[in-house]
């Protein structure tokens, strides 16, 4: 059988280094082609996979606590409920989160969020002391959030906000418990 | 050594190979490998006509491929299988082109597949010991029909539910257990998530498994029965001239692979696959119709009716299926050119026209009845709208339970507000009842304790919730039955 089959080859092709030369060539060409296509194809497929990376996918939209005017005369934190939109990937999750609304040490309006830093708590603010006293494990901190006393290593977090057409903007964030320093989480 | 390795071989450039090459050449054989993969002899040489396997497994190699990327976004559940199509189409960077190149690609195959068989038949390829490589090829194309139908259903638009609706339906013709057949292929009696389930299992999972075996087979049988070559060639001890499959066959055959990767390309990038509103089980308007291959079967199955369904559902399809399986049995003759096997080159003719006749008869009817046609119409354009909105990502549960508590039972949204604000529960036991270092969660409470044992339970607190610092909780009767209801509905 190999008898027959070099002669058919040899029949066929003619032998030779030209023809070695010429094949290896061909071959180096298809090759670098089929990289070149393959590498082609290839870029979409990697946008794809990468999207999320270079997309931001899953975003916290700032929510709208009210209009500024309306805290312009606070004398006490108050509490507002608002809404959270989370985005992640193809769902987004709504939920609602307490926060106060209050002045810091120099008058401006800043906001809280209600967790305690302690352990998670929700954080109740008493008006006839004009605290914040935490139910869970008595921590208690200033109107303006700052730490007074209690188990809680630092004072209530302040959230970003931002104004933007008169109305008051704020980004909910969650940060970790037990430590003294605000850290975000997750 | 090297004359050793390759006495036998069909060698046209044995030479010494060095650097990385020759070192992985011999540890793995590659280069003997790539030989035997490049220099299998064609009698007769290398022609066009020869270019549409190596066209289907580039196209079964792009679908893969294309198949896994589309899975990282995509959730096969009734719920989730839409949104997530609607996002890779409309949100995801060259989503909607991967989409587009899966889908048409489905369509590529099926052409090509139609090519690739009739070369086959109408060379008489599959004469002179080529039985076994004849059958593989028809249950492959089973396969990938296979393919084609359950991947349809997975975007779970209107349009692939209420294809797959009819295609499930025809199932339940089989006489005896038809009725059965369907509810096991949709894992019910209705269309719902579980039939998305069974799709995807059969086409992520179960027949590709079964077309990369019998692709490997397929191909292992065609090597070793060796290629056919022209129609006036020996089937079995072939005599022509022979010519090298490597280079001038690679070069048709890449021909194919550019002009595939070109048309589908451009299709894709300027025509991409559109995807219809969310299927809606309750649209009794709606007129489902398949994908262009299925339109011969879809005209078919409307030409029987009532006990003649059996002959035309069941008898007539499965005798030609044993028909086709059997066409190397049945025709022994070693003649293989088309004008002297009138018998074979007529079923063929006949058969295409059938096929062919089907689907324009289909497409007639559509568009000379004007209420389809109009409804047809309707549907386009319900297609074409709602891929003009933006991507709308899907509200999740939680927060949809959350929010229907509050506007579904008032009494359990004035439980809320004194659950967060009177007694400050949530203070403990955080919002929505979801619990805190400091206390339980109270979600699902309501399936342990009844309402009475609830309130039972706020009046006398046990000695443990005491301890973990639970106030007695001493509230006007409705006041009482509110925060009840209010902790009985979270969930």
């Amino acid at each position: 059988m190999s008898q027959s089959d070099s002669e058919q080859t040899q029949t066929s092709l003619p032998s030779g280094p030209s023809l070695e030369s010429r094949r290896s060539f061909l071959g180096v060409l298809l090759g670098l082609g089929s990289f070149c296509v393959g590498a082609l194809l290839s870029v979409p497929l990697i946008r794809f996979a990468l999207f999320p990376l270079l997309r931001r996918s899953t975003e916290l939209k700032s929510s709208a606590v009210g209009s500024v005017s309306e805290f312009s005369s606070l004398t006490e934190p108050a509490m507002r409920t608002i809404q959270i939109e989370q985005v992640d990937g193809w769902r987004k999750a709504i939920s609602e989160k307490a926060i106060y609304v209050t002045k810091d040490s120099q008058g401006q309006l800043q906001v809280l969020s209600s967790i305690c830093p302690h352990l998670g708590c929700t954080v109740p603010w008493d008006g006839d002391k004009k605290k914040f006293a935490c139910a869970c494990h008595n921590s208690i901190f200033a109107p303006d959030g700052a730490r007074i006393s209690g188990p809680s290593l630092r004072g209530m977090d302040t959230l970003e906000t931002s104004v933007e057409d008169g109305q008051l903007l704020v980004k909910f964030q969650y940060f970790r418990q037990l430590v003294s320093d605000k850290e975000v989480v997750g | 050594m090297r004359g050793n390795d390759n006495k036998g071989e069909i060698d046209p450039s044995p030479r010494p190979k060095a650097g990385l090459w020759g070192w992985l050449n011999r540890r793995t054989g590659v280069d003997d490998l790539l030989r035997r993969a490049l220099y299998e002899p064609i009698p007769g040489g290398a022609r066009f006509a020869y270019i549409f396997g190596s066209g289907l497994l580039f196209i079964f190699i792009s679908q893969a491929i294309t198949g896994v990327f589309l899975a990282l976004y995509y959730v096969p559940s009734a719920d989730h299988a839409h949104t997530t199509v609607a996002y890779i189409t409309k949100a995801v960077t060259a989503g909607a082109f991967l989409r587009s190149l899966h889908a048409y690609g489905a369509s590529a195959m099926v052409v090509v597949l139609f090519l690739h068989l009739s070369q086959t038949y109408v060379y008489g390829s599959y004469k002179g010991r080529r039985e076994l490589l004849w059958l593989s090829g028809c249950v492959l194309f089973g396969l990938i029909l296979g393919m084609a139908f359950t991947g349809y259903l997975l975007p779970w638009d209107q349009r692939s539910y209420f294809a797959t609706a009819v295609g499930t339906n025809a199932i339940s013709e089989v006489p005896g257990i038809g009725e059965y057949l369907k509810r096991l292929v949709r894992g019910g009696t209705e269309m719902g998530t579980l039939t998305i389930s069974r799709f995807f299992v059969a086409h992520v999972f179960l027949i590709p498994a079964c077309i990369f075996a019998l692709v490997a087979s397929h191909i292992f049988l065609f090597r070793k029965a060796g290629a056919a070559g022209p129609p006036d060639e020996d089937p079995f001890e072939p005599k022509q001239k022979t010519e090298l499959f490597y280079p001038r066959q690679v070069l048709m055959d890449l021909s194919l692979t550019a002009l595939l990767i070109a048309g589908l390309g451009l299709l894709c990038f300027f025509v991409p696959m559109q995807l219809g509103p969310p299927a809606n089980p309750a649209d009794a308007q709606y007129v489902p119709r398949p994908e262009w291959y299925y339109l011969p079967i879809f005209q078919w199955l409307k030409y029987w009716h009532g006990s003649a369904a059996i002959i035309g559902v069941l008898v007539i399809p499965t005798v030609l299926a044993f028909a086709v399986l059997a066409v190397p049995f049945l025709d022994r003759s070693v003649e293989r050119r088309p004008w002297k096997r009138p018998i074979a080159m007529g079923a063929y003719a006949f058969l295409l026209c059938g096929l062919v006749g089907l689907a324009l008869r289909s497409q007639y009817l559509d568009r000379h009845d004007p209420g389809v046609a109009l409804q047809l119409a309707k549907q386009k354009a319900d297609e074409t709208e709602f891929m003009r909105k933006p991507f709308e990502p899907e509200l999740s549960s939680a927060s949809l339970a959350a929010a229907n508590v509050t506007l579904a039972d008032p009494l359990a949204a004035k439980g809320k507000t004194i659950f967060e604000g009177q007694y400050a529960c949530n203070a403990c036991h955080g919002d929505g009842g979801v619990g805190t270092a400091a206390a339980p969660a109270l979600i699902g409470v309501g399936a342990k304790f009844p309402p009475n044992k609830l309130a039972d339970l706020f009046a006398h607190p046990t000695a443990k919730m005491t301890a973990g610092g639970m106030p007695k909780i001493d509230l006007p009767g409705d006041d009482l039955k509110a925060l009840i209801a209010y902790v009985e509905s979270l969930k």
